[in-house]
């Protein structure tokens, strides 16, 4: 007997049946729900012969379009899953008052909020923002690809490999109770003994990987592979954005990773960085992991604020007012979002100079952010302003987010931090901003630019419906919680005694359910949309009237992006071709050089999900091997020399002369 | 390079009529290789992780619990050899660069190899400082201050290890295919990495070792 439980124990580490939650009626449910889809979806694809199409075509793809669009899939997906998180926390808390515990024990309760905040900041919000930027910035900019195009390839199926992680733990074992930063002590071996941070910990880690790499690969690609004439500041402003939020990232996920090997290290080997004992300090952690944490808003939203430029210049007919100070205001706000990052944590007690630092900081970041709202306000006035729905969005976040400001300018004075510290104010504040801010940024995104990437618009009816309901259920669902963070209701509570409180959370509750409304009318937008796909096609590739290089080319744009490579003499680059007669050329095709596609991102993926799966089990053999295996899969891969092809000129023709004949069809 | 060439393409054309040329039609520009840049600001990401080691160590670095201080535990003779091996290293790495140049494989290997038996000697005597250390007593799980000085060290060992597979790695691959210019790029690319590597340790013999041993 004790033989055979050491030996299971070399086997499975300290994986065993139970650690399966069978008893959990909820996930029970979550789990045949997941497993019914899953089946489905491997139906459908079987069914349709999309096997083989998806695999050439999709997975082992390194073209940046392609990319872009399972990065926007794959924050949808987990859009749902957080979304979930989301509605089980709203109506655990309108119920759960006096002797009504609700429908969630703390320790699940515990769990889903920490889930809900790691899903949608890094696996909703990261995706989202990395796969506009993927998709669009070449394009902007006349390139081919990004500079590096396996690279973007990995680094994609790292962030999936994250997600699948931190999905599994759904369904074996347990997530962490920690709360989305894991703070130690809580966070720590002594704390939090199970699996929970574990998964938290391996998710992230090689999330953050892949991101630091296509952070890497896009500040490479905005530097090197602009098309001939776009100086700096004719760089389109989503580009612009783009390049400083990849330069944040450059700058702020190592140390994400560092902070995160440091707490594995203490939870793994048993050193003193984060514990109370033996010289180690806490409050190291709350630096550190702030000092990524900040900027990680940032990264956030200043691509959104690219969207909302773009979308705005493009739906006013006009030039975007004040170029040059919106570059200005997205370059200052990137360095000061690296003096801010104490004010997370202004109740430590650093003492009464180091907090006013960083409260002043905090406050002098809302001149650039309001600077640039003025730059839109202006590019609206006297514009021949179009509202389709991404429109809507852009004006809609121009309210939100200036709400969301001014609570953040609130908070950021510390006396009145410490009174709302950990507060649902708090909550209802970074809510204010990364819905009202990076959320309605990515819809306007996907609204604006989904015609380049499929060749036609999203349903406008459909689109509208979600748009109300997201707008009105993000005011129900949030400004009760500013009312009950004034009040002093805490953070993160599973159960509240007062009931004078509950209308409040009911409220609340209500404008969960409007989003989910909101969320159902988009899907239903995209089902619509792909339903009604020839009546809502456009075959000009340039359905807003753009302005910039994406719209110079066929939606969807060719594997080769442009035919030939554009010549920028001005900003609003395809505008100024538009104004001064540009013809379109029809012959003199030259053979396009492309990069090759390759399996090994997806290899690369599969396999670091297994050796997070055996890390976090201590199941050593299986986390030794994977290792070992992930190496020698990355050198086998640098022996490859053979990496690229020429489009041949014939085939750059044919498709071209498609092109031709579509656009003359349409007169 | 590539300004150059949109500076020539512009300016002709401009002039000759209203109209400007908005399309490379001859296929003249060619995107430079963003490899050197890419890999540079890997390297800054990289310090920053360093930077965070560091500063950690900053923090904790007199956390000693107590239990030993640097004074009762670095032996600076062993440290001073140490790091010379990966000075020499570095130089030696230099020569094989300037090999290369000279499209002299033979060269070109033999000084990857010498520099490869200097970074294989630094981490064996790391390897047998910390064995040293961990026997009498002085554990990562000691005290804070050993956690960093451990982390600190050995992040920066387990990084000259993965540069001598990568070393290995590309002296196969230059037998295999010469020294063309993907195989250049990549040896430029190690060069980075390993003086990077280099500069780090300054920082920590100066920072850790030598004020360690001042306190």
């Amino acid at each position: 007997m004790f033989a055979n439980t050491d030996l299971q124990h070399l086997l499975f580490g300290r994986l065993s049946l139970e650690d399966i939650p069978f008893h959990e009626p909820i996930l029970q449910v979550t789990f045949a729900g997941v497993a019914v889809a899953g089946i489905a979806v491997i139906a459908a694809i079987t069914y349709f012969r999309f096997w083989g199409p998806l695999w050439r075509d999709w997975l082992t793809s390194v073209d940046h379009k392609k990319i872009g669009i399972m990065y926007v899939v794959l924050a949808l997906v987990m859009l749902l899953r957080g979304f979930a998180d989301a509605l089980l926390m709203r109506s655990q808390q309108a119920m759960a008052f006096g002797t009504n515990e609700g429908f969630l024990p703390p320790h699940h309760y515990d769990q889903i909020f920490t889930a809900h905040g790691v899903i949608m900041i890094f696996f909703v919000a990261m995706p989202f923002v990395t796969g506009l930027m993927n998709f669009v910035v070449p394009l902007q900019i006349g390139a081919r690809d990004v500079a590096f195009p396996f690279l973007n390839n990995l680094s994609f199926w790292m962030t999936v490999s994250g997600a699948a992680t931190i999905m599994i733990s759904l369904f074996v074992g347990e997530f962490a109770r920690t709360g989305w930063l894991a703070y130690p002590p809580l966070s720590g071996a002594d704390m939090s003994p199970g699996v929970g941070v574990d998964y938290y910990i391996w998710g992230l880690q090689i999330a953050g990987i892949g991101t630091t790499l296509s952070g890497i690969n896009l500040v490479a690609t905005i530097v090197k592979m602009r098309a001939p004439g776009m100086s700096m500041m004719k760089l389109p402003i989503f580009t612009w954005t783009s390049l400083c939020t990849n330069v944040l990232i450059v700058a702020a996920f190592p140390i994400l990773a560092a902070v995160l090997a440091l707490l594995s290290l203490d939870r793994y080997v048993g050193t003193h960085f984060f514990t109370n004992d033996l010289g180690g300090n806490p409050m190291m952690y709350f630096n550190l992991i702030w000092i990524w944490g900040h900027p990680e808003v940032y990264i956030l939203i200043l691509p959104a604020f690219g969207v909302f430029s773009e979308v705005t210049s493009a739906f006013s007919g006009k030039r975007l007012f004040g170029y040059t100070s919106m570059v200005y205001a997205t370059v200052v706000i990137t360095i000061l979002s690296y003096l801010v990052w104490l004010h997370h944590f202004f109740t430590m007690g650093s003492g009464a100079s180091v907090n006013s630092f960083f409260g002043l900081t905090t406050m002098i970041i809302s001149i650039p952010t309001g600077a640039k709202i003025f730059n839109w306000l202006f590019t609206m006035y006297r514009g021949r302003i179009r509202f389709d729905v991404p429109m809507l969005w852009t004006v809609s976040f121009m309210v939100t987010f200036t709400i969301g400001g001014m609570t953040g300018v609130l908070l950021a004075v510390p006396p009145a931090d410490f009174v709302l510290h950990n507060s649902l104010f708090l909550i209802a504040h970074f809510h204010n901003v990364i819905i009202g801010g990076v959320l309605f940024g990515m819809f306007a995104g996907v609204n604006y630019w989904f015609p380049k990437a499929f060749g036609f618009k999203l349903d406008e009816f459909w689109g509208k419906v979600s748009f109300w309901f997201w707008t009105i259920g993000f005011y129900v669902a949030f400004m009760p919680l500013y009312v009950l963070g004034l009040m002093g209701v805490t953070r993160r509570a599973q159960h509240f005694d007062d009931p004078s409180l509950q209308i409040w959370f009911v409220i609340a509750a209500i404008g969960a359910g409007l989003i989910a409304l909101g969320i159902g009318a988009m899907i239903v937008q995209f089902a619509v949309s792909i339903k009604n796909r020839e009546a809502l096609r456009d075959v000009t590739g340039d359905p807003w009237e753009g302005r910039t290089l994406e719209w110079a080319t066929s939606s969807p744009p060719p594997d080769y992006n442009f035919a030939f490579t554009p010549v920028v003499h001005s900003l609003d680059a395809w505008w100024d071709m538009k104004a001064r007669g540009f013809q379109r050329p029809l012959s003199g095709y030259k053979p396009i050089h492309m990069p090759k596609n390759t399996a090994t991102g997806v290899i690369l993926g599969v396999v670091s999900i297994v050796f997070s799966f055996a890390m976090i089990w201590y199941i050593w053999w299986l986390a030794a091997l994977t290792f070992v295996a992930m190496l020698a899969i990355t050198i086998g891969h640098t022996f490859n020399y053979n990496r690229d092809f020429y489009i041949p000129a014939e085939t750059v023709s044919r498709t071209e002369k498609r092109r031709t004949e579509a656009l003359a069809a349409r007169v | 390079m590539a300004t150059h060439a949109t500076h020539t393409l512009v300016g002709d054309r401009m002039s000759a009529t209203d109209v400007p040329e908005f399309l490379d039609l001859k296929g003249e520009h060619h995107p430079e290789g963003g490899t050197m840049l890419g890999f540079w600001i890997y390297l800054m990401s990289d310090c920053l992780i360093f930077a965070v080691l560091f500063a950690t160590y900053a923090v904790l670095g007199r956390s000693y619990a107590a239990g030993p201080s640097p004074k009762d535990l670095f032996d600076l003779p062993i440290v001073a050899v140490n790091t010379s091996m990966l000075l020499f290293s570095s130089i030696t790495y230099g020569f094989a660069m300037l090999a290369m140049e000279k499209d002299d494989l033979a060269k070109t290997q033999l000084w990857l190899a010498i520099t490869g038996l200097f970074g294989a000697a630094f981490v064996g005597l790391e390897l047998y400082e910390f064995a040293h250390l961990i026997h009498e007593g002085a554990t990562p799980q000691r005290s804070g201050f050993l956690s960093a000085f451990f982390t600190l060290v050995g992040t920066h060992g387990l990084h000259v290890t993965f540069g001598l597979i990568w070393l290995v790695t590309l002296m196969i691959q230059t037998r295999l295919k010469g020294l063309g210019a993907e195989n250049k790029r990549r040896l430029m690319c190690l060069s980075m990495f390993w003086h990077f590597l280099d500069v780090i340790w300054i920082g920590v013999f100066t920072f850790v070792y030598l004020m360690g041993v001042l306190q």
